[in-house]
């Protein structure tokens, strides 16, 4: 099968030969020059007075740095303060990168969830084999990157015990997803392993609502609100830095708390 | 150098005789400070305004520092070490140095009402930049706790499930927050007087970029003795 992390618009191998002659003509000397008068225009263009690009680097370069000390910082054994299911907001706090009219909802009875990479067993999953594997609860804080939190109880499969059955290499670095609504994410291992993450199907005991990611979603307890996406429809297990919508613009990735 | 070995208690005496009033470790980390202290704080206005506390109340693009919160962010995190290890080694330094004491120790209530009462007759005594008056050391002592409790109530927002027990003993993830924004409220204010008067005296700026004048050794017995 197809791997669905792959992109799905790959140029022709013809384009190679229309362009040849260019390539031909291609000099590293020539190269080199480009490259350093390049450099000088990207200084130049770099120069927004609210992020300078050097910035911007220097940022990214601690953040990164910040991602490594947040999993030494990782207890994978540090459970997660748990509340009372009175106390589960009904309904839950709807937060996406679109408003909640914009929300299109996924046909549970075609919806396959699509594996990929380091997986032993790349059968595709339905509804149904999710429900029939063992289910854990959990009501747990949801913590936003802005500010704001909510209660929310879940219930689903926990991810430990997905990627065991599936075959997944543990030692691997990242699960990543995506998802419908294009919001791709990706997790460290150790959180993937973490008792409290969940492929969440239901909420506050009943299946998941369309707005909050029916058929199924992620729910950790041990990361910010952005870090779980909605709708999954394809997991990959892998060691190639797979990122995620808002580490694209400049979030952080690891975002444990 | 024979003498200090014989008498620890001569060296230690002897020692700041010749120091500054400022020495150059405390005025390297000073300045530090007050470059990184402008970062969190305009950066955490930046990510304050994502979801304010103060119903109502943003601090609008002009005072954030990042374009947008994700930047403010990226700010605040890497601002955050140069904060908490400028601000650790200050607070060892000040403490191994008897800096602290020195400055800071003994504060009087009655000492304090009696200053404030000169500072609204506009009887601001500056004339000896080495003895710092009650309400001073009162002010320095409250922004230097109110630094650590940012450092405290930061690591508890940013780690609330790592570190849930220091949660809960600050009231939970809400209250942690909404004391972070309080510290960082404390502290602006503190900026304010403090820059205000730094610019009404310019000789106390004078003297933290320079190091200000040589303290005497008898410094500490004079300041016991002045009213």
């Amino acid at each position: 099968m197809r791997s669905p992390f792959r992109p799905d618009n790959v140029p022709d191998a013809a384009v190679l030969d229309n362009h040849r002659p260019l390539i031909r003509s291609l000099e590293r000397r020539g190269l080199i020059r480009g490259g350093l008068s390049l450099g000088a225009l990207v200084m130049l263009t770099g120069c927004d007075v609210k992020r300078p690009a050097s910035v911007q680097a220097a940022l990214r370069a601690i953040s990164r740095m910040n991602d490594e000390v947040q999993a030494l910082l990782f207890d994978p054994n540090h459970l997660a303060p748990t509340y009372p299911s009175s106390m589960i907001l009904r309904p839950p706090k709807f937060n996406a990168y679109y408003d909640v009219m914009d929300v299109k909802p996924v046909n549970g009875e075609t919806w396959r969830l699509e594996l990929s990479g380091l997986i032993a067993d790349k059968r595709p999953w339905t509804v149904r084999d999710l429900q029939a594997m063992p289910q854990s609860s959990m009501v747990i804080k949801h913590i936003c990157v802005e500010g704001w939190s909510y209660i929310g109880g879940w219930t689903g499969v926990p991810l430990r015990i997905f990627l065991e059955r599936v075959g997944a290499d543990l030692r691997a670095q990242y699960v990543a997803f995506k998802t419908a609504d294009d919001y791709p994410s990706s997790i460290d291992m150790a959180t993937a392993l973490h008792p409290q993450t969940l492929l969440a199907i239901k909420y506050g005991g009943e299946t998941l609502a369309d707005p909050f990611g029916y058929p199924v979603r992620l729910r950790m307890a041990t990361k910010l609100g952005y870090k779980n996406p909605k709708w999954i429809t394809a997991l990959e297990v892998t060691n190639t830095y797979p990122g995620g919508f808002w580490e694209k613009k400049g979030f952080p990735w690891f975002a444990g708390i | 150098m024979s003498q200090a070995k014989t008498s620890p208690v001569t060296a230690v005496r002897a020692a700041p005789a010749g120091r500054r009033l400022h020495p150059l470790p405390v005025r390297i980390m000073h300045w530090i400070n007050a470059a990184v202290m402008l970062i969190m704080i305009t950066s955490g206005w930046g990510i304050y305004d994502d979801d304010p506390i103060i119903r109502g109340f943003v601090f609008g693009s002009f005072w954030r520092l990042g374009d947008w919160a994700a930047w403010s962010l990226n700010w605040h995190f890497a601002g955050m070490w140069f904060l908490a290890i400028n601000g650790l080694i200050y607070l060892i330094y000040g403490i191994v140095s008897g800096r602290f004491r020195e400055r800071l120790l003994p504060i009087r209530p009655a000492e304090v009402v009696q200053t404030v009462v000169e500072t609204l007759h506009f009887k601001i005594a500056h004339e000896d930049l080495t003895v710092y008056n009650a309400v001073q050391k009162l002010l320095y002592i409250i922004v230097i706790l109110a630094g650590i409790s940012q450092v405290v109530t930061g690591v508890a927002i940013w780690k609330p499930i790592q570190f849930s027990g220091l949660v809960s003993l600050l009231g939970g993830f809400q209250s942690a927050r909404v004391l972070h924004f309080i510290g960082m409220a404390v502290i602006v204010g503190f900026v304010a007087v403090h820059v205000a008067l730094a610019l009404l005296v310019p000789k106390t700026l004078w003297a933290m970029l320079q190091g200000g004048p040589r303290v005497k050794p008898s410094t500490r017995v004079q300041r016991g003795v002045k009213s």
